[in-house]
């Protein structure tokens, strides 16, 4: 019994030597995820090949080529945007709208799908462990879903290649904004504001990395809400959701820890994309074969993906997002100008 | 020992629209998945078949609605038994669901006096409704 309830305790003990085989095991899990990924691409990526020559010698791929394709390019892209810190929309629109030959309004339909299913299916947790904050949200989420509705119907009025450019030059932006940004994990909030104060936005939760218990409030409450606003037009007429603009104006504004604002950022975007994914639906830019091989491949991606988180110098992941948004955001902006067709 | 990250509780409101969130993309994600499989592997009748797509999906949303004689607005629901259209059923569930998450918010708030959140929950709710009504023009 004693012999039992010790290996289990083995079995169950943080892994602190590399002999343990239940360490190795545990250690080596998020590599093997990673190879069962990179076989399954090495399966599917020579079919891609072969369909893309057979379009460039006019004869059609077969029509599961491009589903199958879009699942695996969503797949990677999981992977990676979990370790990079960026949500996939961010990935997926400029991708799959430059290099696959659906039309750019599917494609941002599927971008806010795939948004939202992973903002949804992360919002739980985060709202239990304390780490997305409701009573921060709401009032964000409300302005910014209003506008998103505002940025959707510009994005489907506005000629294609106005989209391309300024999807473009969205991206490019976000670029910079990756290299140039400081974030600070805990900033000082010395007193909240009054708006802050009177909708009582501040809480606790746990920092699981450090057990450090953290208080958080937050100040400077109007100048968020204007910012959400333009936030939420940019996330409904772009399709690319907008975790990348929430994170920066909750942490280095509003003053919300790091983590915090990550956490309620998801659960903003879980709100400001049902708004702009219902225009798409309801105009008929969300076709089942484009979004439903983005979202499940993407879901599946961000599991392994937060795997590796614990294993991967998240460094290197960030700097192959930023080449890969380059190259991107540059073909997205030539495209719309008519320089790259 | 630190705290676990769950040691400390959270609001009830909070834990209830965790538990509401839960469930309807657990309902939304099932859903998407089964009429998709039922589509692609040609067990419900498709509106567009999946061989046509590759000579559609390169034109404007409105264009492709023409060539396919595909619905606009909520009329995607009188075609529900099509195996590619009943795809939509498991998005609009993904759409729709915090819309009654936030409507179990409000008795909550109401109980606790907080006005402001009850009214922040309705507009919200609102705004989502008004997106998904089909009200609001826009397009090519």
């Amino acid at each position: 019994m004693r012999a039992r309830a010790l290996r289990q305790s083995a079995r169950h003990a943080p892994c602190q030597s590399a002999r343990h085989a239940h360490c190795q095991s545990a250690r080596h899990a998020p590599w093997r995820s990673a190879r069962h990924a990179l076989a399954l691409m090495a399966l599917v990526l020579p079919a891609l090949a072969l369909a893309a020559g057979d379009a460039a010698s006019g004869s059609e791929p077969p029509w599961w080529v491009w589903p199958l394709g879009l699942f695996v390019a969503s797949f990677a892209m999981g992977i990676v945007a979990v370790p990079a810190g960026i949500g996939g929309g961010t990935l997926f629109v400029p991708i799959v709208g430059s290099f696959f030959p659906f039309h750019l309004d599917f494609v941002r339909g599927a971008g806010l799908l795939v948004a939202l299913a992973s903002a949804l299916s992360a919002g739980p947790m985060l709202l239990r462990s304390g780490l997305g904050s409701l009573r921060l949200a709401l009032p964000l989420a409300l302005l910014a879903s209003a506008s998103s509705i505002v940025g959707a119907i510009l994005g489907l009025a506005m000629p294609v290649a106005l989209v391309q450019m300024l999807l473009g030059g969205l991206v490019l932006g976000i670029v910079v904004l990756m290299f140039v940004s400081k974030k600070s994990e805990y900033p000082q909030v010395d007193a909240p504001d009054r708006l802050a104060q009177a909708l009582a936005l501040h809480g606790v939760f746990v920092d699981g990395a450090s057990g450090r218990t953290v208080q958080w409030q937050v100040h400077r409450t109007a100048a968020g809400l204007v910012l959400f606003l333009g936030i939420g037009v940019l996330a409904g007429m772009s399709g690319i959701g907008a975790g990348w603009a929430n994170v920066p104006v909750l942490n280095l504004l509003l003053g919300a820890p790091l983590k915090l604002a990550a956490g309620t950022s998801g659960l903003v975007l879980s709100l400001v994309d049902s708004s702009a994914a219902w225009v798409y639906i309801n105009k008929g830019a969300v076709l089942p074969m484009v979004a439903v091989p983005s979202v499940i491949g993407m879901m599946l991606g961000a599991r392994i993906g937060a795997r590796l988180l614990q294993v991967l110098p998240a460094r290197v992941v960030r700097r192959l997002v930023i080449a890969v948004l380059l190259f991107a955001g540059a073909r997205a902006l030539l495209k719309g100008m008519g320089v790259w067709p | 020992m630190p705290p676990a990250p769950d040691a400390v509780a959270q609001p009830a409101e909070q834990l209830r629209y965790a538990r509401l969130l839960d469930w309807g993309t657990r309902i939304g994600l099932l859903v998407l998945l089964a009429s998709f499989a039922a589509y692609v592997l040609g067990l419900a009748e498709a509106h567009v078949a999946p061989a046509r797509l590759p000579q559609l999906w390169q034109h404007p949303v409105g264009r492709y609605l023409e060539l396919t004689d595909s619905p606009s607005g909520w009329g995607w629901l009188a075609l529900v038994h099509r195996g590619d259209i009943a795809g939509l059923v498991g998005i609009a569930i993904l759409a729709g669901c915090s819309v009654l998450a936030l409507l179990a918010l409000v008795p909550l708030y109401l109980r606790r006096g907080e006005r402001a959140f009850v009214v922040l929950c309705i507009a919200e709710v609102a705004v989502v409704l008004l997106a998904a009504s089909g009200l609001l023009a826009g397009g090519h």
